[in-house]
Order: structure tokens, then C-alpha cells, then sequence
């Protein structure tokens, strides 16, 4: 037992690949399964069987051609250089199309690859999403994975489409690239007055950390809970064993309650999926409803007022000094 | 020590090593009300440039015949007394050309001739040092300019800008908009490179780009016009080696009335470093040879480095003027 308290399995113990519980009503043959001892170091050592089927493929296809005309358009606004491309790689980006061209079809180089780059990643998301879903279904499995990652998806398509078309314009959508995008989000926060003051940024803030917490607490919980049989924890849902009571004993004594074997994760999962689902509202409502935060929170009580340390200016172009 | 705590030790150390290119602790001083997070910043193991200012000539006297009256060609301190107008020309050596001597200005068979061009530049810099001492006591005020806040004994001072050629890219592909590369101006972010060809040349009235009500009313200022703006603040921030509570209350970066007084005096040194290129840098440019002009045949311009020179007040706020004081414009001539 001792040999598997490590982030390492140290110990690898397999058979034949499992191929997976017999189904009828895939249209593809699935992939063969083999094992791989480097996977089987952090986790199980089998790769495989792979389900591609054609909701996989056009969805690779599509995110490939959206990868490309990211990539490509990077490496030219290098003038082709592999070097600068290696070296400039984290600050390039394909922007987003001027405002002036609101809703409108810019011409590719100004704005036009951006918007077929985007088109082309929705696409490839949304396919992806729709695999997600029939896998699951396919396996009879709940779809609660299709779900999540469809909180996701809402933040995606609300920065990069629904916000965007509220407003009238393209311009305001994120640019692909590494710090850009960074650079975009600080932009975004000041532009529009100090998003820590938007509610649906706290809320999404707090089930961001919520998560992490609950995260570490279930993993922590599971872990020190192990050498009773907490391995077996979806066993323990029906039958609970000493590994969960002492679990929920050391909640109950340390914070007063405890969740159950099961509902810890109807909590994890909500926290995640309200992360993405909280955040999606507050960067909608931005610009479309709020222009500045940090006013709406002084309109609402939420935003106290401190005292200064100097003597108060006033704005110089409004005659202060 | 067990695996687990060695791997964690090296994990740790890797981390601060990759993360911190300033190792901590960095200095922190409060400046605001508490919980504010107003704080100013600063790193004491920096390497610290020389920025004192050389101890100013032993006074002369003032009285005599004016040099505009001896002196040939004498356009702008011809009011000076002959013994003042030569300490003035020695300091302006001293602070600006302290290798190459009189001649890297004056011909030396004839001085008051106009045939080098560095002659008609620094001239233009007189009237323009001149010019800021006596109508942008907003700014410079308590302190005042001299040739040395830019020059610091360079033919050129170290800290100038040009509008940026435009970089090599395809034809129909990997638009920049004039950003997204690693820009040194805008201390090394992906935000626009050249924020002072749209500000620093009368364009100052389009930084302001915050939300100026709580409720939306679509006068769409874009995130792309704020990166523009950050871009600037970002230079003015490294320029000063301050951070940005230096002059803004960073929980409302657009309010005055809560903003340090700092912002104030930055507000007008944006109005100043504006006036100072449209009035008397860029129209020099046909004075200058090629190799002194920018990669798109512009002349060189100032912005916040050219004398803050990553400090707060340039020279630690030394007084630039009273030594000098009718030759820099401290009072009028």
C-alpha cells in the first residue's frame, strides 16, 4: 500500500488492454488499446481504444484550419522568420477587425483572417462538444461532462461573439495570441471601470477559488481516507464504509458538516460549471449595460468611499489642478 | 528529507528563479488609506545611474555690455552680459558636448556662424528650455530644466523617439496593428509600440478612454483605443520607475478626486512633452543630416524618458534653473 502514496505509481500492475464494455450502436470500429508504461506512472498505464468517429475528425479538421490561420498569419507578421517567429511567438497575435467595420466583412489582413480564424475554433468547439455529448450517451453514461465543458463554451462565444454582437462590433472581441489576450483582459478591466467591482466577477472569482477548495478538501479527504478503502469512493455512495464515515466525522468535527460521498461532487461540478456560467453574465453585461463599475458600485452602496492622504485635484481639463 | 520535500524545495526555488527577474523583497511604501493597496514600489538593489546634477559655474557678473551688442549673430541671450553669456556657453559645453568642445556647435574661425547644424538645433533648444521654464511651471515647477535634464553630458540625449518604420510582413497576412510585438516602450507587454506619434503630438485629448457613466451608452470607446492608452501609461510608468498609484487610485483608474496629486502635475507634463514636439522638435526636421534622422526620416522627439530617466522628478528633483537663471528662462530676459 505504502508503494502508491506518491504522485508516482511506482508499482504497475496490468493484464491484457480492456477493450470496453460491448456496444451497439457505434458506426466505427474503435482503435486497439495498448500500454504505456510512461502513462502508467501517473495514471492508467492503457492508451486506448480512441473513438474518433466524424464528429472528432471535422472537429480536429476545423480547430486544425483555425490553429493554421492563427499560426500562419503569426509567422507573416514576422515577414516569414522562423526566428523571430520562436522569438516574438508569446507577444503575436491575429487581431481582431478595427470597430470601424462593425458587424461588417473586413478585408482578410484587417481583420478577415480573425474572423474566419474564429469561425473556423466555434465550429471545431462546438463539433467537439456535440462528441462529448454522444460518447457519453453512446456509453450510457450521464452527460454532465458535455455540460461542463458547455459552461465553458458560453464564455468563449460570450467574449468572442454574443458580447461583440450586442455591441455592433468585432472589435470588441479577444485577440488570439498569448500575452494579447492578457493585455486585452487588463485593457477590458480598465476600460470599463475596475471589473472587481462587477458582482458577476465576484461570483465567478469565488467559484474559481471555490473550486480549487473543494478540490483540494475532496482530494485531501480521499487521500487520508485511502488506507480505510476510500479508493473505493463510488462504491462507498451506496455503501458507505469506514473510509467515508471517518471522512465526514473529521468535517463534522473540524467545520460542523459534512457533504456526503456523492453530493461533494454535485459541489465540485457546480462550482466549475458556475465559474465559467457567473463570468459569462458579468463580461455580457459589460459595456451593454454597465460602462463603468466602479460608478455602478458607488451607485449601489458597493464601492465605500476612503479617505485621501493628499489634498484632493480635480480634473485639470475641467479647469481643477 | 524525503523525496516528496526535495522535489517540493526545487520546485519552489525553480519557480522564484524563472518567475522574478527583481529578486524580493522589493520596497513597498504606503501612501494611501489603508486596505487601498496605494503603495509605491521600488527595488533598492537596482543599479542606481548617476543623477546628480554637475555643481553650476562660480557666478559672474551681470553688469557690462550685453552680448548681443558685442557678439555677432546673437539671437537668443544677446541680453546676457558678456561674462554671463560665456559661463552659459561653457555650461552648455560641459553638459552637452564635453568631448568634442566649442566646435561641435561653432565654427572656429567664425563662431557666429550658422554653417553647423548643431549650432541652429541648439539654439531652437534654448528658446525651447526657455519655453518650459516660463510657461510650464505646471510641470517643471520647483525644479526647472536645463540642457543637462536630457543630455546628461550626450551630443544626444540617451532617451529620444521615432516614429517606428512598419515592419516587414506579408502581403495579405499578419496584420500587427501596430502592436503585438515585444514593445520596449510599453515596458516589454504586447500593447501598442508606438503610443506617442498618437498622443505626444497633440492627439492628448483622445487618452482618456474610461467609462465616464455607470450605465452603458454605447459611445464606444474600444478595448483596442484603451491598449493604446495603456500602451502610453505603461511608458510613462517605466520612464518615472514608478507604479501606477503613483498618480492613480488604481480602484478607479479614471477618478480625480481621488487620484494623488501626482496625476496632476503628469497630466500637464503630457500637454507639455505634446507642445514641446509639435513646436520645436519635429519641425527641426529639415535642420538635421540623415544619420541623425528616424528609420522614417522623422527628427528625434521627446517623451517622459528623455528627462525623467527612470526617475520620479529628474535628477531627484534638483533645482536646473537658479544658476542659470536668465540664460534658462527662470525669469524673463
Amino acid at each position: 500500500m505504502a508503494e502508491y502514496q506518491n504522485i508516482f505509481t511506482r508499482i504497475q500492475v496490468h493484464g491484457d488492454p480492456d477493450p470496453g464494455v460491448p456496444l451497439k450502436d457505434t458506426i466505427y470500429e474503435r482503435t486497439k488499446a495498448s500500454i504505456n508504461y510512461w502513462f502508467g506512472k501517473i495514471g492508467d498505464a492503457q492508451v486506448g481504444p480512441f473513438y474518433l468517429g466524424w464528429l472528432g475528425l471535422t472537429s480536429i479538421l476545423f480547430g486544425f484550419a483555425a490553429f493554421e490561420i492563427i499560426g500562419i498569419n503569426m509567422l507573416a507578421s514576422v515577414n516569414w522568420d522562423p526566428i523571430e517567429f520562436v522569438r516574438q511567438l508569446p507577444w503575436l497575435a491575429l487581431e481582431p477587425p478595427a470597430a470601424k467595420y462593425g458587424l461588417g466583412l473586413p478585408p482578410l489582413n484587417e481583420g478577415g483572417w480573425w474572423l474566419l480564424a474564429g469561425f473556423f475554433l466555434t465550429i471545431s468547439i462546438l463539433l467537439w462538444w456535440l462528441r462529448m455529448y454522444r460518447r457519453a450517451r453512446a456509453l450510457g453514461m450521464g452527460t454532465h461532462v458535455a455540460w461542463a465543458f458547455a459552461a465553458a463554451i458560453w464564455l468563449y462565444l460570450v467574449l468572442g461573439f454574443i458580447r461583440p454582437l450586442f455591441i455592433g462590433s468585432w472589435a470588441e472581441a479577444v485577440p488570439f495570441g498569448i500575452f494579447p489576450h492578457l493585455d486585452w483582459t487588463a485593457a477590458f478591466s480598465i476600460r470599463y471601470g475596475n471589473l472587481f467591482y462587477n458582482p458577476f466577477h465576484m461570483l465567478s472569482i469565488a467559484f474559481l477559488y471555490g473550486s480549487a477548495l473543494l478540490f483540494a478538501m475532496h482530494g485531501a479527504t480521499i487521500l487520508a481516507t485511502d488506507r480505510y478503502g476510500a479508493h473505493r469512493e463510488i462504491e462507498q455512495i451506496v455503501d458507505r464504509g469506514t473510509a467515508s464515515e471517518r471522512g465526514a466525522l473529521f468535517w463534522r468535527w473540524t467545520m460542523g458538516f459534512n457533504a456526503s460521498m456523492e453530493s461533494i461532487h454535485r459541489w465540485a461540478w457546480w462550482f466549475a460549471v458556475l465559474c465559467p456560467l457567473t463570468g459569462g453574465i458579468g463580461i455580457l453585461l459589460t459595456g451593454t449595460v454597465v460602462d463603468n463599475w466602479y460608478l455602478w458600485g458607488v451607485e449601489h452602496g458597493l464601492a465605500p468611499a476612503y479617505p485621501t492622504s493628499w489634498e484632493p485635484i480635480s480634473d485639470p481639463s475641467m479647469g481643477g489642478q | 528529507m524525503n523525496n516528496f520535500t526535495r522535489m517540493a524545495l526545487a520546485i519552489v526555488t525553480a519557480t522564484t528563479l524563472v518567475a522574478c527577474g527583481e529578486r524580493p523583497p522589493i520596497d513597498s511604501e504606503q501612501v494611501g488609506y489603508r486596505g487601498t493597496a496605494m503603495g509605491t514600489l521600488s527595488n533598492p538593489r537596482l543599479p542606481q545611474a548617476d543623477n546628480s546634477m554637475p555643481p553650476a559655474l562660480p557666478p559672474v557678473s551681470a553688469d557690462g555690455p550685453r552680448a548681443g551688442d558685442i557678439y555677432q549673430n546673437v539671437q537668443v541671450l544677446g541680453d546676457l552680459s558678456i561674462g554671463e553669456f560665456t559661463r552659459t556657453m561653457t555650461a552648455i559645453t560641459q553638459w552637452v558636448a564635453p568631448e568634442q568642445g566649442c566646435n561641435y556647435c561653432h565654427n572656429a574661425q567664425n563662431l557666429a556662424d550658422d554653417s553647423l547644424y548643431t549650432k541652429v538645433v541648439s539654439r531652437r533648444m534654448l528658446q525651447m528650455t526657455q519655453h518650459i521654464n516660463q510657461e510650464w511651471d505646471a510641470h517643471v515647477g520647483g525644479a526647472g530644466v536645463n540642457c543637462y535634464t536630457c543630455h546628461r553630458g550626450n551630443n544626444v540625449p540617451e532617451y529620444i523617439w521615432f516614429k517606428p518604420d512598419a515592419p516587414k510582413t506579408a502581403a495579405q497576412m499578419g496584420n500587427l496593428y501596430g502592436q503585438n510585438l515585444a514593445s520596449e516602450t510599453a515596458a516589454y507587454s504586447s500593447l501598442p509600440g508606438d503610443p506617442m506619434t498618437r498622443f505626444l503630438m497633440g492627439g492628448y485629448d483622445d487618452i482618456s478612454v474610461v467609462g465616464k457613466t455607470a450605465s452603458a451608452k454605447y459611445e464606444v470607446n474600444t478595448i483596442k483605443e484603451t491598449e493604446w492608452t495603456y500602451a502610453l501609461m505603461m511608458h510613462m510608468s517605466d520612464s518615472l520607475g514608478v507604479n501606477c498609484t503613483f498618480c492613480h487610485n488604481s480602484r478607479a483608474f479614471a477618478s480625480w478626486e481621488q487620484s494623488p496629486p501626482q496625476r496632476a502635475t503628469a497630466w500637464h507634463g503630457i500637454r507639455m512633452v505634446s507642445g514641446l514636439n509639435t513646436e520645436y522638435l519635429d519641425p527641426l526636421q529639415p535642420v538635421y543630416p540623415d544619420n541623425r534622422l528616424g528609420p522614417t526620416g522623422d527628427a528625434p522627439k521627446a517623451f517622459c524618458a528623455t528627462c525623467h530617466q527612470g526617475q520620479n522628478k529628474p535628477l531627484g528633483g534638483a533645482d536646473m534653473v537658479s544658476a542659470y537663471p536668465k540664460s534658462m528662462g527662470g525669469e524673463d530676459n
